[in-house]
Order: structure tokens, then C-alpha cells, then sequence
């Protein structure tokens, strides 16, 4: 294989090898680069104590592509679930929990009407979020480009939102933009169930249920084929990545661990390849990135390399995370107050109402922990007796918020928000403080140096109007295709952004493979 | 960066309007009284008398302050990285001691503004414009690692035009200025400091820009006016000049092009190649903002062409449309600056046409509308196009440069 052929993509996460995999399957050649020593990125599985394991980072799986777990046959390459269908547990500070399960609410405190509400909104916000699901496997379209296929790719999308129907598409189009804590308050009663539910929306972002976008976000964690269903792998997340990654080896491609690229070389006006921290050159006529857009283009690039103008915009994507990730290993399952043991595996999240969670943003958007901390909580090894040691049980919960850069030092910041969990998951299952054998905490700040997440944000960028589809990462190179000749982004930072989805992976590969053609 | 500071030391909300460090003379000469805001500093229209400061021009010398011209220093390990990224051409063949003219895109491949880049000394530069530049320029610094300097306001600066602009440098102390080639900076001694001295102008003309700490921009203007008395040295206004750079075929930002980051329309920007300067625009270079869209454009075709026009009659085609026939034509084009040249004794105009029209040897009609006696009347004046400036003497570059 001459160099020219050679196709690097920099990062072994799930969006780089779903790319690699379909480039490979196309007949590529392809190297995957990984600076860690696994494969998975944020989709990875880590040893936290002896005999305990856990996801890494994304920790519940509801956006994985059907069409890429079949079409790069994950069954087949070791992927299986140890639980599918996760209901959600609201738990009250006092009184009656609250199911959530499918299309029903239950619970024997929630008012008749949330019950009926609760259905149809279900509903609803689902129909709305397949609107934006059918994007995701469209590249999408370049605008001022003027080509006809920009102008069909746009055209579907202002059909797809028409065949709402008149009076959906009204409601779409007035509750896309604006805030879930209006559409709750127009809809129901039940504080504990509008903080539930209010949570879905901020979850990972850097908005409250109060700032606009939240909505968006929300439609955007209900797209894809699971429509928000909650499923668990079997032996955590990097179970995906590593699946992933066997297709894509299967396929033909080379994947190596171990190997961070320093930087991406240039010969001209085209890239040459990368060269590694430790000094080895990898020469290739082709670079995807799946790290995150000002990763790759101004720390391994160089803004030097491109224009001014989309450099600007390159350095103003917003991409600050606000969500922390806590890990216990437990010398045996806690008892959750008031909750029947056979719900204690579901995901349980603690926000009783949306201002609570109102006021845990407030904090961090002033650079300090939140005092009382919302969480999703999952105890996996409930259902996946591979992640902890007989008896034994591990938890992994995202803690709302943790702000990316703290006033006070990343060190403080990491102990006092785990202590406020600690204290928020004491009340939740009194004792549990006395089961833990092993913590750890990972504010944006650890997210961003272990991932190599600029801003230590899940999705590489927040998910907003302005930054999504033919917006994201930047106007005019939401493409695949970057300003340089022979460089290609294929991660979250792309559409249609992050959730372990594929699907910026895939649209990437038939990008690459599209305009090969087109050459 | 410097110039935070040096708005509040400058307390600009105060007074909106500044003078110049030559004020006290230009304001002493300026008979007429006639005054005009760029970019807010005060500047004069005229002094005495447009025609004959114009005169002075071409047959002495005249004196014109370009202090408010927008200055940027820029040094540092990455200066000459930073302005080949941000400039068209190959700013390394601009070597210590040389002056470039340039112009600047953003991505699209529009111009933003024109300009010179003055290579003061080894890894030095000063980068001239006619716009406020401040914030495309700290943009596009994101990754170089350079030191820019707003420096409009530290340095005082003095165009001196003509043909005894030589002989009256050299009366000044400036021994051996007759030597400066084209483009040359040169340093000469002055008032127990340095005076820095460019063969650069805006006239098309044997000239030199002169450039000074303003403690001594006045002990500079008393010596050119006590020495140069015996060879016709007079202060001249914009107007003045304006006539000169049209007929030294020199291009103006907000006149004949709108600098593309204050276009809001897609057609009002133009390329380098729309404006004439695609001898500015270096290929070989493997990034510069606008390299992609400009190589996009070479293989399209461009939207526009600028031309240069000579038009039948006296009568100045300001702002004229041009037609393709003298009746029931098409707009074409439309002309961006005019005046009736005294030298070429020529009614001269520049036009943005549209392709593919103001080649060689084009039929060609500017509508020109004019008054007499409150009169209106209208004229279809016939056009050529033509080849190169309308004024273009060989004392232009002649060196060593003569005293005349």
C-alpha cells in the first residue's frame, strides 16, 4: 500500500470506528490511532478497584444506530445486553417514588391528570424526535452551495417537519427553540414528575431547564432508533467500542492503541500524515479525526493551516461541560428509602423538581459545585455480574453540575462536589457512605485530559440551534469534509453529535467514499 | 495588547475628533478653513486652492498628513508567518529595508482592504491600511506568536510629492536620499533622533513618506517648509490627492471597492482579481486567507472586472452607470471614481463591470449627468478602456533620483 492510500483516523472511539469499519468494508486502507490503551474513548469500561468495573463515561446506552449494529453485525462481534429497557425512577425527598416506564407514569401520588398528560406528551415529543432523527443519516446540506443535492437535503427537512401534520408542526416549530421548564409547567402538576423529566433535558449540556435549547437537547436524546430507550451492555460501555472494534478489524482495518498523535503534518496544501508523541511519523494521504473540532484543527493542525474567519468560529463552538461522573465500588447494594428492591437496578435520577435542578445550574454557572447536586444514578452490576466481585456492587452516576473551570482549585472542586453527592445519595439510601470502598469523581476538567475533550463535553460541542446540522461544528464545514485538502472530522463535534449514536462515524465514511467517487 | 491602554490614555470618549501631531501648522495654513473627519482625526480638504495644490504635485512638491492612516506594528518569531497567512502575496520576498504593496481577504476570498507592509528591519514590520484593521488582525494572531501594536496615534507621518520632494530631503539633512530606490525605507538622522523616510506615495510620483515620533512631527514640518521654500513646497488637501491616485490609477477602500467585511450583500465585495490585482495574489503559498476560494474562483471565472476608463467630453462620469450601446443598452458596468486629469489632460474614470464585459476594445457608454446654471443635463459619453495608469513618468522610478 502506497502512503498516499493510507487512511488515518486519529482516535479509537465509537464515532472513529464505525468509520473505520465502513472504510475498511469499502476496501480502504485504514489505521486508527488510539492515545489511550484501549479502544472506546468515552465509550470505554475501567477498572476502578480490584474486581470492580465500570463505564468510563457514558455509562447507559439509548442511541446506538440499529442500522450500524446490523449492518457491521455487533451481535456477531460480541456485543450483548445485559439489561434492555431501563425504567426511570424519580425519587421523591419525601413520600411516593415515581415510575416512569414507556408511555406510563406510575405512581400512586401523581395526579390523574399528569397520568393522561404524561402519555401524550410522551408521544408527542417522540414524533417531534424522529423529525430530527431522520437527519442523522443525512450529510447535511452546505448552504449558499447552490448543488441540487444541498437543496434536497434541505427541502426533506422542511417536508419532514411538515408531515406533522399543521397542528404538530406549529407546536414543533414553538417549542424547539425555547425551554423545557415552560412546555412542563403549560403540561403538569407534579413537581417531582416535571423534575424528572426536566432532567432529561439538561443532562450533559450546559443548560438548566430554564435556558433555551433545552428542549432541543432533549428531542435530540429521544432521536435515534432506541426513541430514548435505556439499555445496558454487557461489561459496561467499552463492550460497544469493542464490538465496534472488531467489525472494524474484521473488516480489515489496523487499530493501535498506545499511540497519541501529536500533531498532523502538512506537505503543501494537503496533509501528509501525523506524527505521534513519540516522534514516529505515520504517513497518509487522508486524516479523520474523531476528536473533537478544535482538538484536531487547533492543537494538531495548527490555526496556521487554515483561514482566519473559520478559525474564529472554529475557537467560539461551545463546548464547556457541565456534567460530572462519579463511580463507587459498594460492599454491598444499598438500601433505596422507600423504593421496592427490585426497582433499585433501574436508573434512578434525584432531581424532585425543576427548580431544584434550577438552582444546582445556577451555582455552576458562577464557577461553583452545585450545594445539592441532581444525579442519574445506575447500579449496573445489578443486572451485570462481570462489573463487580460477588456480593458486591458498583454505581455510576452523572452528578449535575460541576463547572469546567471552578473558581476554586480542580482538587477542591473534585472533593467538595463529591462529598455534596455523597451527602445527596446518603439521604437517597441512608447508609451507603459506610459501603463505599472505592470513590472517584471526574469533573469536565479530568473529562477533557483523559478523553481529550476539549471542554470536557460529552458531545463535543453543545447541542443548540446554532450548532447543529448544517451548523455543526461551524457553518460551511458541516460537511465532514475540513478546509484543508485531505482532512476529514468524523466525531461527535459533527452532525448529528454525540450520544453513542455511529452515526457521524458512518455519514463521514459515505462522505469520504461519495466525493472519491465525485474525484 | 498595547492599544487597551492607549485608548484610555487617549480618553477617545471624550473627544471624538483628534488632531493631529501637526495640527498647529495645517490649521495656521488651512486659509480655507476646509475640514473633513478620517477616521477621526481632523484633516483637511484644501488649504488655499485645490488646482493649484494639485500643481504643486506634479510641478514642485506638496506636503500632505497621513498620520490617520491606520498603522499596526507587528514583530515577533512568527510576524512573517502570520502576514503570509494573512496577506495574498509572498510577503519573504519583501526583504529589510522594502516596502509591499498588498491586499488582505477574508475566507471567501473578498477584500477586505488594501494596504502597505513596510519590512522596517530584520523581522520587523508595520502594516499601513486605510481601515481600522485591529480586530480581523487579533483574530487571525490566534496561534502565530507575534506582538502587535495599534500604532496609528505613535507615529506621525508626512507624504512628501513631487517632483523636488528629492531636493528638498536631502536641503532637510537627508544626505544621500537621491539613492532610495522605489519601495526603499531608508534612516536618516534628525533633530537628535532618527527620522525614517519611505520612496512610497499615493500621487504616482517621485514622493517619499515620512515617518516620526510626534514630539517631533513639528520640528519636521518647520524644516521641509523653511528649506523648501525655493522649490514651491505647499501643504495640499484630500482633494488634491484625489486627483493624483486616480490618475496614478491607485484603487480606494469604501470608494472603489467596499471592504468585504462591511458588505452585507453577496455581490458588494470584490476578489483581488476584481479589482486588477491579481498580480498580487501568489498561488504557491499553501495557505492564505482566501487561497480556496480564490483558486475556486481562477477555475469559475470571476464575477467582475475593473477597469480603467477614458471618456469622451470633460465632463467627470462620477458615479455613472455604464451601458453597452448608446441607447436601449444594458448597465454593464458602473464607474466608482472620476475626475477630469490636468496632466493627462483626460477625462478619467475607474469601473467595476460586469463580466465579461470592459475588455480591450469595448464599446462602451457612461451616462453622465451634469449641471449648469441648475440646469440638469445628461450626456452619453463614448468610453475606451485602457491600458495602465493615465500618469506614469519615468521620474516615477528614476534613481538616483533627480533634483529638478
Amino acid at each position: 500500500m502506497t502512503d498516499r492510500n493510507r487512511i488515518v483516523i486519529i482516535g479509537a472511539g465509537h464515532n472513529g470506528l464505525v468509520c473505520a469499519a465502513y472504510l475498511a468494508k469499502a476496501g480502504r486502507q485504514v489505521v486508527v490511532l488510539e492515545a489511550a490503551s484501549q479502544v472506546g474513548g468515552a465509550a470505554a469500561t475501567r477498572e476502578l478497584a480490584k474486581g470492580f468495573r465500570v463505564s468510563g463515561c457514558a455509562h447507559v446506552c439509548y442511541q446506538l444506530d440499529g442500522g450500524i449494529a446490523r449492518e457491521l453485525a455487533l451481535n456477531s462481534h460480541g456485543l450483548k445486553w445485559a439489561r434492555e429497557g431501563l425504567k426511570t425512577v424519580a425519587l421523591a425527598g419525601a413520600g411516593e417514588h415515581l415510575v416512569l416506564d414507556g408511555s406510563r407514569a406510575e405512581s400512586p401520588a401523581l395526579p390523574d391528570a399528569d397520568r393522561t398528560a404524561y402519555a401524550d406528551y410522551h408521544a408527542r415529543m417522540r414524533s417531534f424526535a424522529r423529525v430530527l432523527g431522520k437527519q442523522h443519516h443525512r450529510i447535511p446540506p452546505r448552504i449558499g452551495g447552490g448543488g441540487r443535492s444541498d437543496l434536497m437535503t434541505a427541502a426533506a427537512l422542511g417536508l419532514d417537519i411538515r408531515r406533522l401534520g399543521r397542528d404538530s408542526m406549529r407546536e414543533f416549530l414553538r417549542i424547539a427553540g425555547i425551554n423545557i421548564f415552560d412546555v412542563l409547567e403549560e403540561l403538569f402538576e407534579s413537581p417531582l414528575l416535571k423534575g424528572a423529566l426536566a432532567f432529561d433535558a439538561v443532562l450533559g449540556t450546559n443548560l438548566g431547564p430554564r435556558s433555551n435549547n433545552s428542549v432541543l437537547a432533549l428531542l435530540h436524546r429521544l432521536s435515534g432508533d432506541a426513541q430514548g430507550g435505556l439499555s445496558l451492555p454487557e461489561g459496561g460501555m467499552g463492550s460497544v467500542s469493542e464490538a465496534l472494534a472488531a467489525a472494524a478489524r474484521a473488516a480489515g482495518a489496523t487499530i493501535r492503541v498506545n499511540s497519541p498523535v501529536a500533531r498532523i503534518t502538512m506537505e503543501g496544501d494537503r496533509v501528509s500524515g501525523v506524527e505521534l508523541e513519540d516522534g514516529e511519523q505515520v504517513p497518509a494521504g487522508t486524516i479523520v479525526s474523531n476528536a473533537d473540532p478544535a482538538q484536531t484543527l487547533l492543537r494538531l493542525l495548527g490555526a496556521r493551516h487554515l483561514e482566519t474567519g473559520f478559525v474564529h468560529r472554529i475557537r467560539h463552538i461551545r463546548s464547556k461541560g457541565m456534567a460530572a461522573k462519579l463511580h463507587l465500588a459498594l460492599e454491598a447494594m444499598p438500601t433505596i428509602a422507600r423504593l421496592a428492591p427490585e426497582l433499585a437496578g433501574e436508573r434512578l435520577v434525584i432531581a424532585p423538581d425543576p427548580g431544584y435542578i434550577e438552582q444546582a445550574f445556577d451555582a455552576a454557572k458562577y464557577g461553583q459545585c452545585s450545594p445539592e447536586p441532581a444525579l442519574e444514578v445506575t447500579f449496573p452490576s445489578v443486572y451485570d455480574r462481570t462489573l463487580a466481585p460477588a456480593g458486591k456492587h458498583v454505581l455510576s452516576a452523572i452528578v449535575l453540575y460541576a463547572p469546567f473551570d471552578p473558581r476554586a482549585s480542580d482538587a477542591t472542586a473534585r472533593q467538595e462536589l463529591l462529598d455534596r453527592a455523597l451527602a445527596v445519595l446518603e439521604r437517597a439510601a441512608p447508609g451507603i457512605r459506610r459501603q463505599v470502598i472505592a470513590s472517584e469523581l471526574l469533573l469536565p476538567a479530568d473529562i477533557e485530559r483523559e478523553f481529550r475533550i476539549t471542554g470536557g463535553h460529552w458531545h463535543h460541542g453543545e447541542l443548540a440551534l446554532d450548532q447543529l446540522l448544517m451548523l455543526r461544528p461551524v457553518p460551511g464545514a458541516a460537511q465532514y469534509a475540513m478546509p484543508v485538502n485531505g482532512l476529514w472530522l468524523c466525531g461527535a463535534g459533527c452532525h448529528p453529535g454525540g450520544g453513542v449514536m455511529g452515526a457521524a462515524g458512518r455519514n463521514a465514511a459515505h462522505a469520504m467514499l461519495a466525493q472519491e467517487k465525485a474525484a | 495588547m498595547s492599544i487597551v491602554d492607549d485608548m484610555n490614555r487617549k480618553e477617545h470618549f471624550r473627544t471624538s475628533v483628534w488632531p493631529t501631531p501637526f495640527h498647529p501648522r495645517t490649521s495656521a495654513l488651512n486659509t480655507l478653513n476646509e475640514w473633513h473627519r478620517w477616521k477621526d482625526y481632523t484633516t483637511a480638504d484644501a488649504f488655499f486652492d485645490e488646482a493649484l495644490e494639485y500643481a504643486a504635485i506634479r510641478n514642485a512638491c506638496a506636503v500632505f498628513d497621513l498620520t490617520p492612516m491606520t498603522k499596526h506594528r507587528i514583530t515577533g518569531p512568527d510576524a512573517p508567518a502570520f502576514l503570509n497567512r494573512l496577506i495574498t502575496r509572498d510577503v519573504s520576498k519583501i526583504g529589510a529595508g522594502r516596502v509591499g504593496y498588498c491586499v488582505w481577504c477574508d475566507d471567501n476570498g473578498q477584500v477586505i482592504d488594501d494596504g502597505t507592509i513596510f519590512h522596517l528591519r530584520e523581522g520587523g514590520y508595520r502594516l499601513c491600511s486605510q481601515e481600522r484593521q485591529l480586530d480581523w488582525l487579533t483574530r487571525s494572531a490566534h496561534g502565530f506568536d507575534i506582538e502587535m501594536t495599534e500604532e496609528t496615534h505613535e507615529v506621525a507621518a508626512l507624504a512628501l510629492q513631487g517632483p523636488t520632494s528629492c531636493a528638498v530631503l536631502k536641503a532637510i539633512g537627508c544626505t544621500g536620499a537621491e539613492n532610495m530606490k522605489p519601495f526603499d525605507i531608508a534612516y536618516f538622522p534628525f533633530a537628535g533622533d532618527e527620522l525614517m523616510v519611505s520612496r512610497t506615495g499615493f500621487t504616482g510620483d517621485l514622493g517619499y513618506e515620512l515617518w516620526i515620533d510626534p514630539p517631533r512631527a513639528l520640528a519636521l514640518w518647520d524644516a521641509l517648509f523653511e528649506k523648501g521654500a525655493n522649490h514651491g513646497i505647499r501643504p495640499m488637501g484630500t482633494h488634491a490627492l484625489e486627483v493624483a491616485r486616480i490618475e496614478a490609477g491607485f484603487i480606494q477602500a469604501q470608494v472603489d471597492f467596499l471592504p468585504a467585511d462591511q458588505a452585507i450583500m453577496l455581490d458588494r465585495s470584490r476578489s483581488p482579481f476584481e479589482l486588477d490585482l491579481g498580480r498580487l495574489v501568489d498561488f504557491s503559498k499553501p495557505n492564505f486567507n482566501g487561497r480556496r476560494a480564490l483558486l475556486a474562483e481562477k477555475e469559475r471565472g470571476s464575477r467582475f472586472r475593473f477597469v480603467r476608463l477614458d471618456v469622451e467630453g470633460n465632463k467627470p462620469a462620477r458615479s455613472a452607470y455604464i451601458y453597452n450601446r448608446p441607447k436601449n443598452g444594458d448597465v454593464v458596468g458602473t464607474v466608482t471614481s472620476a475626475e477630469w486629469s490636468p496632466s493627462a489632460k483626460a477625462n478619467i474614470a475607474f469601473a467595476s463591470m460586469h463580466m465579461p464585459w470592459g475588455r480591450p476594445g469595448d464599446e462602451l457608454y457612461a451616462e453622465i449627468y451634469y449641471q449648469r446654471e441648475l440646469k440638469w443635463s445628461r450626456v452619453m459619453a463614448r468610453c475606451r478602456v485602457a491600458e495602465g495608469a493615465f500618469w506614469d513618468p519615468p521620474r516615477k522610478r528614476a534613481t538616483p533620483a533627480a533634483d529638478f
